[in-house]
């Protein structure tokens, strides 16, 4: 650092000091009115004087800003989880330029003027910063998201005892479907099910990317000694699957959730009788 | 010739962006349900071949009439390595890329009318167009 511009951080940092309660005060109104009108005043206040003793102290300190660093990290993913723009999140830390720039030119004080320059890098730096951690969380918060909604979007249920269904809905790319056929052959072991039904309803278009899933899904559940029924085809997609050529081979289909667990009941040995006053009366055929 | 919309093809979530974009202008085109399935399923094959085999590109949605009857053109264009023998890869069955080598003759199959334009190192043009009935 040159002694010209170590004689301007000195004028800033007393500035600073002397004017603390003018500058923050300023600070946070500008804050505000440039957050977008969402932004809650008392946590933003919070923040900020949080942020300017630490600014102060990096200043003081010549570089030495890693609490500062942190305070803003802190500050910009806080920003990002709250749906915050990249600029509403930015021009927190810029207002601060304005802020002080306002009081040195009522001070009238030209040399403090000149180390408002170097200042003004400072805090492009600090703003640069801020929107790169910010960029970062993100990443992050969308990573997280895309992950859950993996986890979320394929559920594995119990329909009766050994009979166990899958139902898919989206996209199904090859993350997916490993998702569901590790989920799938994992619940085919922990409840001994040798029955599991895969319902497609929810699927908009199988192509033969889907398809080829499909098939991989129920031979690895049939190695395991399960047998799979794929439910929820719609006359379209049966239109488009025959024209595409698709082979199914001899993977049992049906048309809905209903008839799948039907024809698992029945294989299963299960029977269903519609007893007097509609009553369904279930048995299991002992062998 | 009107309507023309561009869609990037580079990385699977682009596929699944396709799929959406082909289903709503195919419902605007008001194809039938069973066409606008055929659609979908042709365009989420050729896009992923794109992607696959291209190494990306785009797909070009135009609607487009002939006078008589209206229909919607899907262009997938790519300036990948190209295709050397297109009677080949037109071949119920064949597959390069461990898949079940039906993407190329089922989309045909899922069209009206399909056009495949592609040499080595010059990249591969596939059109399809599917007439409203």
């Amino acid at each position: 650092m040159t002694v010209h511009s170590e004689a301007d951080r000195h004028r800033i940092d007393v500035l600073l000091q002397d004017q603390e309660e003018r500058i923050t005060r300023r600070w946070i109104d500008i804050a505000v009115a440039n957050a977008g009108g969402h932004a809650a005043r008392g946590a933003l206040t919070e923040r900020l004087r949080e942020i300017y003793p630490a600014l102060q102290r990096a200043l003081a300190k010549d570089g030495e800003n890693g609490e500062l660093r942190r305070l803003l990290a802190e500050l910009s993913r806080g920003q990002a989880r709250q749906g915050f723009t990249p600029s509403e999140t930015v021009v927190l830390v810029l207002g601060i330029k304005e802020a002080v720039y306002e009081v040195i030119e009522a001070e009238e004080d030209s040399e403090t003027l000149r180390g408002y320059h170097w200042f003004c890098k400072f805090v492009d730096d600090l703003g640069l910063f801020t929107f790169e951690t910010f960029a970062a969380a993100r990443e992050r918060i969308i990573t997280d998201q895309a992950e859950q909604l993996l986890e979320l979007s394929t559920p594995v249920v119990k329909l009766w005892d050994g009979i166990l269904a899958v139902p898919l809905v989206g996209t199904l790319d090859s993350a997916r479907t490993q998702v569901v056929m590790e989920k799938l052959l994992q619940a085919l072991v922990e409840t001994g099910s040798e029955h599991a039904v895969i319902d497609i309803t929810g699927v908009p278009a199988v192509d033969t990317q889907v398809a080829q899933h499909l098939l991989k899904t129920v031979v690895a559940a049939r190695l395991m000694g399960a047998e799979c029924v794929v439910s929820g085809i719609r006359p379209q997609t049966a239109q488009t699957i025959v024209t595409l050529g698709i082979d199914f081979g001899d993977i049992v289909t049906k048309a809905s959730l209903a008839e799948a667990l039907a024809y698992a009941l029945r294989r299963s040995g299960v029977q269903i009788s519609e007893g007097s006053g509609k009553r369904v009366v279930v048995g299991v055929e002992r062998a | 010739m009107t309507d023309t919309f561009e869609v990037p093809i580079d990385s699977d979530s682009d596929v699944v962006v396709v799929r959406q974009h082909v289903r709503s202008h195919a419902l605007q085109a008001k194809l039938s349900l069973v066409d606008q399935t055929k659609v979908v399923t042709a365009a989420s094959e050729l896009a992923r071949n794109t992607l696959v085999y291209g190494g990306g590109g785009r797909l070009v949605i135009e609607a487009i009439s002939n006078g008589v009857r209206r229909g919607l053109r899907l262009s997938f264009i790519d300036e990948g390595p190209g295709i050397g023998d297109v009677e080949q890869a037109l071949t119920d069955g064949w597959s390069t890329g461990g898949g079940l080598g039906l993407g190329l003759s089922g989309s045909r199959r899922l069209m009206d009318e399909f056009d495949l334009e592609s040499a080595p190192g010059r990249g591969t043009r596939v059109t399809v167009v599917k007439w409203v009935r």
